[in-house]
C-alpha cells in the first residue's frame, strides 16, 4: 500500500502535528519505504489466528472501588505552562 | 583507584574499611566530569548522592543496610524520581519535574542504593543509536566516534565507562540488550510484567520492560531480585513468586539445554560476530551442554510487526503531550487547536513525530485491519514459535546485534535501515520473554561483541545461570 502526500497531510491533522511542505515530502517518502517493508506481513496467511494484544494474557484486574487521596491540586499545577491559583489556563475554547 | 568486580566484593571492602562510600561516590563524580564528552547524563544529584553515601555508610557499620547498600546507580531519564527532572530526552518535557517516584527506582532506594543521576537516551526511548536525544547523542566510551546503541545509550555508557556501578534502562525492542552489546557490558530485559512500569513514561505499553545494566551477571541477578514483583499501581505487573535470583546462580545441578535458532545466523550477520558466537557454542559443547538447532520461522516478520504495533501504541500514549497541563507550550497558541499542533510539532523531535505519524496511520479507519490487526495476529505466531522452541530447549543462544557499534551519523538518514538494526532483539518483546546480553569479546576494530540468551517467560534464572557460567568458565581465557 502506498501513502500519498494528501493522506500524510490528513494523518498529520489527526495526530495534531504540523509539517512544512518539504517535511511532508520527506515523510511521505519515509513512510512509504517503511510501509513497504510492513507489507511483508501479507505473505502470511493469518485468517484463523486470534490477534495477540498483550504478551501475557491476563484477565481483567479489579481493585476495590475505595475513596483515596489523589494528587493535590497545587502539585498537579506545578508543571503547568500557564495557570492561575486553581486552574490550568488554555487559549479561549468557545468563541 | 577503588576497584571491585561486583557488589558483594564492594560490600566486603566497605566492611573492611578499605575505602569509604563518600570517596567512592566522589570518584564516580570526578570520572563523570572527566568523561563529560560522552554526554551520558541528563542530570546529576551531587549533594544528595554524597549525603546518601554518608547515611548508608553508617547503616553498613551498624549492620542495618539493605541488599544494595552503597550500590551507585544511574537511572534512564524516562523513569520518574520525585522532585527531579524527567525529560525523556525531549524538548517537550525539558522543564518537567516528577510528582512521584517510579516503583522500580523506589525499590532500589529502599535497599539503600545511591542514585547518582539520570541518563541520556533516545527521545521517549525511540531509537537504536541514542542519536535521537534533544540533548545530543551519547558517544560510545569504547570509541567516541561510534554510537552507544539505543535507546538506553546513556545508561549503557555510564556502566561501561565506570561512571556508576549499575544503571537502569528500559527495553521496548532491544533498548537494553543492543546498547549493552555495543558497549561491552551485561544488560537484562526481564519478562514483560515482572517489573512494575509505574512511573515509567509509556512508549509502547505492551512491550516496555525495565531492567539493569552491570559489569557482572551477579549484580544483574541481585538488582533483578530487588526490582521484581507485583505492584498494585501497575495492573499489568504479574503476581508471581519472588525468586531469589542471586542464590539461584549457585545452582549448577541443572544442565541447561541450549537451542540455536538458525534464522539468527542468516544473511546480514557480521562474519566476525558469527565466528565468535560459534566459538562460544563450541566451548559449551566441550562442557557437555546439549546444543541443538531450532527454528523460529517467523523471525523475518518481527521488525514489521514490531514497528506497526509499537508506533500504534506510541501514537496513543504520546497524545497526552498537548501543551495544556504540563510540558512545552508553543508561543504560537492563538487557539486551542493551534496550541496542540504547535506545541507538539515544536516539542517533539523528528523520529518521535515519524512514529506518531506511522502509528496514527496504521490505526486509522480503513487501515486498521490491514496493519494493526494483521500485526497482532503475526505477534501470536511469533510468540508461538518461542513456545514451541522452549518445549525442546531451556535457553536460546543468538547474536544480540547483526553488527558491532556503527559510526555516529551512519544510519540517521535512513529510518528503515536503523529499524533493521533491531532485528535480533524485537522478537523477545513481541513474545514478552526475557533476554540478556553477554559481552563475549571484541572484533578487529576492538569493538565489543554481544551474545544474547533468551528464555521462556519468567525463567530469568536460566539466563543468569548460563550467563554466570559463560562469564566465569567459558570467557575467562
Amino acid at each position: 500500500m502506498a501513502v500519498t502526500k494528501a493522506e500524510v497531510e490528513k494523518i498529520a491533522e489527526l495526530a495534531r502535528l504540523e509539517f512544512s511542505e518539504s517535511e511532508i515530502e520527506h515523510l511521505t517518502k519515509d513512510m512509504n519505504q517503511i510501509l513497504h517493508h510492513m507489507d511483508k506481513l501479507n505473505e502470511l496467511d493469518t485468517s484463523n489466528v486470534e490477534p495477540l494484544s498483550h504478551p501475557i494474557e491476563v484477565k481483567n484486574v479489579f481493585r476495590d472501588d475505595e475513596l483515596k487521596p489523589s494528587t493535590k491540586r497545587e502539585d498537579a499545577l506545578k508543571n503547568a505552562p500557564d495557570k492561575d491559583e486553581e486552574f490550568f489556563k488554555v487559549p479561549k475554547v468557545i468563541g | 583507584m577503588i576497584s571491585y568486580k561486583n557488589h558483594s566484593e564492594k560490600l566486603r571492602l566497605l566492611n573492611e574499611e578499605k575505602f569509604s562510600l563518600v570517596e567512592n561516590v566522589q570518584e564516580f563524580l570526578s570520572r563523570i566530569e572527566e568523561r563529560k564528552k560522552l554526554n551520558a547524563f541528563n542530570s546529576l544529584f551531587v549533594e544528595e548522592a554524597l549525603q546518601r553515601a554518608e547515611e548508608v555508610q553508617q547503616k553498613i557499620s551498624k549492620g542495618s543496610a539493605g541488599k544494595l547498600a552503597g550500590m551507585v546507580i544511574a537511572i534512564k531519564d524516562v523513569l520518574a524520581i520525585k522532585d527531579k527532572p524527567l525529560t525523556c530526552s525531549s524538548k517537550i518535557l525539558e522543564n518537567f519535574t516528577s510528582l512521584y517516584t517510579a516503583t522500580a527506582v523506589q525499590k532500589l532506594i529502599d535497599e539503600d542504593a545511591i542514585i547518582i543521576g539520570k541518563t541520556n537516551c533516545d527521545e521517549f526511548a525511540m531509537g537504536s543509536s541514542n542519536e535521537n536525544s534533544a540533548f545530543g547523542a551519547v558517544k560510545n566510551p569504547v570509541d567516541e566516534t561510534r554510537v552507544t546503541g539505543g535507546s538506553s545509550g546513556g545508561s549503557a555508557a555510564a556502566v561501561a565507562a565506570n561512571l556508576c556501578d549499575v544503571s537502569l534502562g528500559t527495553d521496548t525492542g532491544g533498548s537494553i540488550r543492543q546498547p549493552a552489546a555495543f558497549c561491552g557490558i551485561y544488560g537484562l530485559k526481564p519478562t514483560y510484567g515482572l517489573v512494575s512500569r509505574f512511573g515509567l513514561t509509556a512508549f509502547a505499553s505492551s512491550f516496555d520492560s525495565i531492567g539493569p545494566f552491570a559489569n557482572s551477571v551477579e549484580d544483574i541477578a541481585l538488582v533483578l531480585e530487588v526490582l521484581a514483583g507485583h505492584d498494585k499501581n501497575d495492573s499489568t505487573s504479574i503476581k508471581t513468586e519472588t525468586k531469589s535470583y542471586s542464590t539461584l546462580l549457585r545452582n549448577d545441578e541443572q544442565k541447561l539445554r541450549i537451542g540455536i535458532p538458525k534464522e539468527y545466523f542468516a544473511e546480514g550477520l557480521s562474519a566476525e560476530i558469527k565466528v565468535k558466537i560459534e566459538s562460544v557454542i563450541q566451548k559449551l559443547k566441550e562442557k557437555n551442554f546439549s546444543v541443538e538447532e531450532v527454528s523460529l520461522p517467523h523471525t523475518e516478520f518481527a521488525i514489521a510487526t514490531y514497528y506497526i504495533l509499537t508506533t500504534a501504541e506510541a501514537s496513543s500514549n504520546l497524545a497526552r503531550f498537548d501543551g495544556a497541563r504540563y510540558g512545552y507550550r508553543s508561543k504560537q497558541s492563538s487557539s486551542l487547536a493551534k496550541m496542540y499542533k504547535s506545541s507538539r510539532s515544536e516539542g517533539f523531535g523528528s523520529e518521535v513525530k515519524r512514529r506518531i505519524m506511522l502509528g496514527t496511520y496504521v490505526l486509522s479507519s480503513g487501515y486498521y485491519d490491514a496493519y494493526y490487526k494483521k500485526a497482532q495476529q503475526v505477534r501470536r505466531k511469533i510468540k508461538d514459535d518461542f513456545i514451541k522452541a522452549f518445549s525442546k530447549v531451556d535457553v536460546l543462544l543468538t547474536p544480540t546485534t547483526p553488527t558491532t557499534a556503527f559510526k555516529l551519523g551512519e544510519k540517521t538518514t535512513d529510518p528503515l535501515e536503523m529499524y533493521l538494526s533491531d532485528i535480533f532483539t524485537t522478537s523477545a518483546n513481541l513474545a514478552g520473554i526475557p533476554g540478556i546480553n553477554i559481552p563475549i569479546g571484541k572484533d578487529k576494530n576492538n569493538l565489543p561483541i554481544g551474545l544474547q540468551l533468551l528464555a521462556n517467560q519468567f525463567e530469568e534464572e536460566k539466563l543468569l545461570l548460563l550467563g554466570v557460567i559463560l562469564e566465569n568458565e567459558i570467557l575467562t581465557d
